[in-house]
């Protein structure tokens, strides 16, 4: 039943076992992790067992018979790489969805991690024009941070934004279970911008079986180390949604019988995510790899296994929520942290910075306690009423997503609300900075 | 001649190997993959089929592939030269590996063999020896490295001959031993040892009786850890564990600091690679890094190599204690290395205890965690491995079976609150729900009475209870509303704040207030109790928190400051002067209850 086609593929016939996302036959020569081509679809080897081969097949295996066509190609999964890639979009499989082919190497995805002395510490700032994030939690170029958020929030607007504002030299898209409408609009907005022959994307979108999705992100980042390691690039990479890629885990894990941990997810599923998420990286020739994810969360349950997991090995996360005062999406300044941003505020923006930031945060919380005194009957005092007007403002003029200023204007936005609400002593900034940058507006 | 044998197996990191020779449990092999070779370790045997799990990927890897049994465990190299080197969990030198990405295959030597290093000998020709016992010492940094007797050793030696002082590479062979029978062992600065096992070169293992000075006021003051002492840092995500270790390796007062980054972040190690070599060590006034050594095993990296990283940087902690020094041990963070372990007992289709873990997780960790702690070598010196862990429960709920597992044998208990780390109370330790058992120990109580001062244990039982009391007085207060409440109740509250504020909080990123001294501990805690037991006038409740936050300031101004300087004394005359303004006369001791 085996014959020799190419130099190192093998051809097989017979399928012993065949259930809904993998296949077992009976082969010899078969290295682990290798890519078969089984009825036409794109399959991997997950497991050995003498000479009963397991493959996982990605695109599902509706339709297969047993006496389907099996073809091993003798190597890894791979992507072709090279400058081809930038302006295009690549299905799961990393074929472009337009046609046509790359020039370039193959390279195996999936590959090895850096070295962790060969590391650069990351120093550079990320400016977004969003002051949720620039102000209170600045992004820096190597860092890896998912937005947490309820699936009706406008996370991939946001991310789109973020990515377009953030001066990046290409911008990676691994699209996981996106709808149709949410491909088209990434594709309209970078379009629109002019900035589509800084994109690469690989998407698989809702119409696409699931467990391809587990090849996306693979792709994505041998794409973004083609670029960040051998043409220094500063390289940004978007991965939307994580939930979902991690749904494709759980269903294969399911499908090979091993035994589910918490939330029904593979026991793996911290190592699975960080394998990922470490590949964001400051190399020490200048190139970056840096990481922004989306992690849809079920009715902000952070407690669940993916975003708890996800949070144990990201830098900090960047929570969306609707403030109904202001009616408009935030970024919460209580959830969210950038766990990098010390390294640049107040460094590299203005030195009053981190001052500003944490006063404004503080004056925030004081207004959320306010407001529960409100709700709890009690009476308010002249200060409480002061904190929440400031909060409203603070809401709309500098957490709002819709806002893009530069950090300079976000700082002196924060001091024309601290101006208007407050005395300099009930802000608690460092005196020699109320001097130098509080401007009373008589 | 080795046992070989062929890959029948392979899931995930999980290969099955088929020999006819003879196999031993965690006996280590490596599998020719090609030009690379790929280390093992035999986790189960059954039959002719060894069970091994591989420390590196196994892509590509194909049935048939031949497998060579080393006939021993996974050992660490120990000598002259490990200090201030990043290992990987193997005892890799990582900055000896080549390009930027981590090859698969790729083994450096720990110890730089061509190093010469300048020998003393402690022992004499004839001077009766056994396992443990130091013939020479060399200088490592400024740390007296013994070289001793190797632990492998059993039984009683004799030194038939030893190098005269001199410089010396760690392979050169140094001392020559002849044992009962007559037979002659020849000892050179490096000797081996299987990880899993504990170094015994002790001679006992008393009770803690001595405190390991931290600098962090809400550990030492109030649950302080002892030398030789066990605790665990549980806390979800973005409470502050990392920083907390971080400070802790900076400031706790050992002779050495070994680190081991289990499954964590690859930036967090870079900042210490980055930091460390330009910190000041407090005590020594070298480099930080001088003292530390650090196993990373980031979480990208091999999994299976995570769990071999603590059991690398317990044997290398054991080896540096038998040489008479106080050894700090921090490991980040548990939780990843338990989770390793429910990896690999699910690929060996294991029947799962609670959350899919391995049953024998608790046995697991309690082994671990009775390899630190406090010995009398057999030369009368004494040596110590304090051990702190960090573990990261899942969803931040305590009641998963990795905290519960360790809640059982560390001693010591820091709970970080994710409400304190929230509300910016750094280090968000919970002074309710933390304890320290050591502090019930007699001979600890009375060494900190001894050595601090006689009323010193006292005054800390009376600040937790000030702390409890203010607690429940903010609950009322809660529910009752501000004006629901005797005035009373805003006195216990912001008692337990002012003792929050100056005691437990502290800037681990200010210079000064980093790292408190023992002595600078106990001034401020009376001071501050001295506060807490006055009795001040208040009209309203309304005057009770700004009156207070006054007081707050004053005591937090001279934290900020240099202890005793000309600035801390201006901040202290400043305090009297608030403290006139509200107080009454008489002091009363402040509601105790018994106390």
């Amino acid at each position: 039943m085996e014959k020799d086609t190419q130099a190192f593929q093998r051809v097989y016939t017979r399928l012993f076992q065949l259930t809904k996302a993998t296949v077992s036959l009976y082969a010899k020569g078969i290295g682990n992790e290798e890519l078969a081509i089984v009825d036409g679809r794109l399959a991997q080897v997950v497991k050995i067992m003498g000479d009963l081969v397991t493959l996982q097949i990605f695109g599902g295996t509706e339709g297969i018979g047993t006496h389907a066509e099996v073809i091993f190609a003798g190597k890894a999964p791979t992507l072709n790489v090279g400058d081809d890639l930038a302006g295009r979009f690549f299905n799961a499989y990393g074929e472009p969805i337009e046609g046509g082919k790359i020039m370039g190497r193959q390279q195996e995805i999936g590959g090895p991690s850096v070295n962790p002395v060969r590391r650069k510490q990351p120093s550079e700032f990320i400016p977004t024009g969003i002051a949720g994030i620039d102000l209170n939690n600045a992004l820096v170029t190597g860092q890896k941070i998912p937005f947490f958020a309820d699936p009706d929030q406008p996370f991939n607007q946001v991310m789109a934004m973020v990515a377009l504002r953030a001066k990046a030299d290409k911008i990676i898209l691994a699209g996981m279970g996106l709808t149709n409408d949410d491909y088209l609009y990434f594709k309209n907005v970078f379009d629109d911008a002019g900035a589509l022959d800084r994109i690469v994307g690989f998407i698989n979108t809702t119409e696409d079986p699931p467990v391809e999705r587990l090849l996306v992100p693979d792709m994505a980042l041998a794409a973004a180390e083609y670029f960040a390691v051998e043409k220094n690039e500063k390289v940004l990479v978007l991965l939307t949604d994580m939930t979902l890629y991690s749904d494709a885990l759980s269903i294969v894990s399911n499908r090979m019988d091993q035994i589910p941990s918490k939330d029904s997810m593979p026991g793996s599923l911290y190592s699975d995510l960080a394998r990922l998420y470490e590949k964001a990286v400051q190399l020490p020739d200048g190139g970056s790899i840096t990481i922004i994810a989306v992690t849809t969360l079920s009715g902000g349950d952070i407690t669940h296994a993916v975003p708890d997991n996800t949070g144990y090995i990201t830098e900090g996360q960047l929570f969306l929520r609707k403030d109904s005062e202001v009616g408009k999406v935030i970024v919460d300044p209580f959830r969210s942290l950038s766990r990098l941003k010390q390294l640049v505020i107040g460094k590299k923006t203005r030195e009053d910075h981190p001052q500003v930031m944490n006063a404004a945060v503080r004056l925030y919380a004081d207004a959320a306690n306010a407001k529960t005194k409100q709700e709890n009957g009690f009476d308010l005092t002249d200060y409480d009423e002061r904190t929440l007007e400031f909060a409203r403002g603070y809401s709309r003029k500098l957490l709002a997503i819709d806002v893009n200023i530069d950090t300079e204007e976000m700082l002196e936005t924060a001091y024309e609300l601290f101006d208007k609400h407050f005395k300099p002593a009930e802000v608690g900034i460092r005196q020699e900075f109320v001097d130098k940058y509080w401007k009373p507006n008589s | 001649m080795n046992t070989t044998g062929n890959v029948t197996g392979i899931i995930a990191n999980l290969v099955i190997v088929e020999t006819e020779g003879k196999v031993g449990q965690n006996e280590i092999c490596f599998i020719r993959h090609g030009d690379a070779r790929l280390m093992a370790e035999v986790i189960k045997v059954m039959g002719k089929k060894a069970y091994i799990q591989v420390f590196e990927s196994t892509r590509g890897l194909k049935v048939g592939t031949e497998v060579e049994f080393m006939d021993h465990m996974l050992e660490v190299t120990l000598g002259p030269g490990i200090l201030s080197k990043n290992f990987d969990g193997l005892q890799n030198d990582l900055n000896k590996m080549e390009g930027v990405f981590l090859k698969r295959g790729e083994y450096t030597s720990a110890l730089d063999m061509e190093k010469k290093f300048a020998f003393t000998p402690l022992a004499k020709k004839d001077d009766k020896v056994t396992a443990g016992s130091w013939l020479g010492e060399v200088k490592e940094n400024w740390i007296p490295h013994k070289i001793m007797v190797p632990f492998t050793f059993s039984g009683n030696y004799a030194v038939k001959s030893l190098k005269e002082a001199g410089e010396f590479t760690p392979d050169t062979v140094i001392a020559v031993l002849t044992d009962q029978d007559g037979q002659d062992h020849k000892v050179s600065m490096v000797q081996k040892w299987p990880v899993k096992v504990p170094i015994r070169a002790y001679k006992n293992k008393p009770r803690p009786f001595k405190i390991l000075e931290t600098g962090i006021r809400v550990m030492d003051t109030l649950n302080p850890m002892a030398e030789g002492g066990t605790g665990f840092i549980p806390g979800p995500f973005g409470s502050g564990k990392t920083v907390l270790q971080h400070n802790l390796s900076k400031n706790a007062e050992a002779d050495l600091v070994v680190i081991a980054a289990c499954g964590e972040r690859a930036n967090e190690v870079v900042e210490i690679f980055t930091e460390f070599p330009e910190l000041d060590d407090p005590r020594t006034g070298r480099k930080l890094m001088e003292r530390t050594t650090i196993i990373a095993n980031t979480s990208n990296m091999p999994v299976a190599a995570r769990e071999a990283s603590v059991y690398t940087a317990m044997t290398i902690a054991e080896y540096y204690r038998a040489m008479g020094l106080k050894v700090l041990l921090l490991a980040d963070s548990t939780s990843r290395w338990a989770q390793a372990l429910r990896e690999m007992s699910n690929r060996m289709e294991e029947l799962p205890g609670p959350d899919g873990f391995p049953m024998d997780l608790s046995a697991i960790i309690a082994n671990f965690y009775a390899r630190a702690g406090f010995v009398y070598l057999p030369n009368g010196e004494t040596g110590s491995i304090t051990f702190i862990g960090t573990v990261s429960p899942a969803g931040g709920n305590l009641k998963e079976p990795v905290t519960e597992s360790t809640k059982k044998v560390a001693r010591c208990f820091y709970a970080l609150s994710q409400d304190r780390a929230d509300s910016k109370r750094y280090p968000a330790i919970d002074p309710i729900d933390s304890y320290s058992k050591y502090l019930e120990y007699p001979e600890i109580a009375e060494y900190l009475n001894k050595t601090i001062a006689a009323d010193w244990t006292e005054s800390v039982f009376q600040a937790k209870d000030i702390l409890l009391r203010g607690k429940e007085a903010y609950e009322q207060i809660n529910i009752l509303g501000d004006d629901g409440v005797p005035l009373d109740y805003h006195v216990k509250y912001w008692r337990s704040e002012l003792i929050d504020f100056v005691i437990l909080q502290q800037d681990a990123f200010d210079k000064i207030d980093a790292s408190s001294s023992l002595e600078r501990q106990h001034y401020m805690l009376t001071k501050t109790l001295e506060v807490a037991n006055m009795e001040f006038r208040f009209d309203s409740f309304e005057e009770v928190g700004p009156y207070f936050k006054q007081v707050i300031n004053a005591l937090k101004q001279m934290n900020y400051s240099d202890f005793k300087s000309e600035k801390f004394k201006k901040h202290e005359k400043e305090l009297q002067g608030i403290l006139k303004e509200k107080r009454v006369e008489k002091s009363v001791p402040v509601d105790t209850e018994g106390a």
